[in-house]
């Protein structure tokens, strides 16, 4: 599966998303389940996922659900 | 990149320059901030940072001070008012809440490094269960989480230790370095407390910590009988108390590793004040302290004189370069405000 898809399903049951929401296109408080409280289970979640470890600054500049696929694929995720 | 680099005399030629641009920027853009400005008299170039124009924090409680239109505000802060003057309002558009957890992440990076730590927060995970509206605790806990992985919340739902839930912990991360934050009468009760009933070891702990001194000077701790009892009691060395507000949210002044001293990140200084005259105190003399920071673009909060007192101890002479100084208390007649007395607790 793309790391596009496996984002999609973390986003969607880390935020609980409704099946409307364009996630791709999602920036950081664009909706309200994106907020402090939502980002930080949502980091929790797509570390789960991934098997990868933000740093703190990743986790700052974390802005978009775009910016999220990026520092997956410099972790060097694989498709 | 260190933000604990500029020595006082680098820092303040610095300062200067971005101070007065900002002082300009606020004038332009927060009529009521130029009208204050021209109330005062106050002049457009300055030959020293002390030199320019200050605003009482309180003014953030009575004026709607912002530097950006209506229809640009991303967020609005309110402090933790509480009796009287009511709350502080600060104005942040994007940009302006974009730049300050990152500036706040460049200045704990010097004691915490890059990497996100097991983090245990000594505070209830329920005071941020309302996300609608965030006590200034909630925030400040929120605020911290992102330095932090694996949280786990040291108080329960009633604000009663949970003391397995720290000992699992413990258990898990205690082997590795891992991040201690909360509130300083919090952690002093809820933690040094709980792990010394317990004989529980903190030593590869990192304590982050703010909030204030009062009720612990009520029962005779201050900042170095903290750090000495933690250290013996329960082997934690490595603490960082830090002094800020919400109308400076981003910057913090830090606590240096040797402890009792705080230390203003290159972006930030203090000046302290005689009350009588406002003239600047030399080091060793305490008065009211003023902060400055280069953050604050959305609203006129770039220079502002508290309600605290402080003392400088020393210049270019510490742990990092630049002043390093102590928070003594609060003015005699300031109103009782700070986050952490907003949590009347289970005081033993």
């Amino acid at each position: 599966m793309s790391i596009e898809n496996r984002l999609r399903t973390v986003f969607v049951e880390a935020l609980q998303l409704d099946d409307d929401v364009d996630v791709e296109n999602l920036k950081y408080r664009d909706i309200d389940a994106w907020d402090s409280v939502g980002h930080m289970a949502l980091v929790a979640a797509i570390e789960d996922e991934f098997d990868v470890q933000f740093e703190t600054e990743q986790v700052i500049d974390m802005s978009s659900f775009k910016v999220a696929v990026d520092m997956l694929r410099g972790f060097g995720v694989g498709e | 990149m260190s933000v604990f680099a500029l020595s006082q005399a680098e820092k303040e030629a610095a300062l200067l320059a971005q101070l007065t641009e900002l002082t300009a920027h606020h004038r332009a853009h927060s009529p009521e901030y130029d009208r204050i400005l021209s109330a005062l008299g106050a002049p457009t170039a300055f030959g020293s940072v002390a030199d320019l124009p200050w605003l009482p924090v309180r003014m953030f409680k009575t004026h709607d001070l912002k530097s950006i239109p209506d229809d640009e505000v991303f967020k609005v802060l309110t402090s933790s008012g509480t009796t009287g003057a009511g709350a502080s309002r600060i104005y942040l558009d994007k940009e302006a809440a974009a730049v300050q957890p990152r500036q706040l992440g460049a200045t704990l990076r010097e004691v915490l490094g890059g990497k996100r730590l097991p983090m245990l927060m000594v505070d209830t995970i329920s005071i941020i269960k309302n996300r609608r509206s965030f006590s200034a605790r909630g925030a400040g806990v929120l605020g911290m989480a992102n330095f932090g992985r694996s949280h786990v919340y040291a108080l329960d739902e009633h604000d009663q230790p949970d003391v397995e839930a720290v000992k699992g912990f413990l258990e898990k991360h205690g082997g590795e370095p891992f991040l201690i934050f909360g509130f300083t009468f919090m952690v002093w009760q809820y933690l040094y407390e709980v792990a010394r009933e317990h004989k529980l070891d903190l030593s590869n702990g990192i304590l982050i910590h703010s909030g204030g001194w009062k009720k612990l000077i009520d029962i005779a701790v201050d900042n170095a009988e903290f750090r000495r009892r933690f250290a013996e009691d329960t082997g934690l060395t490595r603490i960082h108390n830090y002094y800020g507000m919400i109308e400076q949210i981003g910057t913090v002044f830090l606590e240096g590793p040797s402890g009792n001293s705080l230390y203003c990140p290159d972006f930030a200084d203090v000046i302290i004040r005689d009350p009588d005259t406002w003239e600047e105190r030399p080091v060793g003399e305490p008065g009211v302290i003023e902060v400055v920071s280069t953050l604050p673009r959305s609203y006129p909060g770039h220079v502002l004189l508290t309600e605290d007192l402080g003392v400088v101890h020393g210049i270019d002479d510490g742990d990092w370069p630049g002043k390093r100084f102590s928070v003594l208390g609060r003015l005699p007649r300031a109103e009782a405000r700070g986050c952490s007395d907003t949590f009347a607790g289970a005081a033993a």
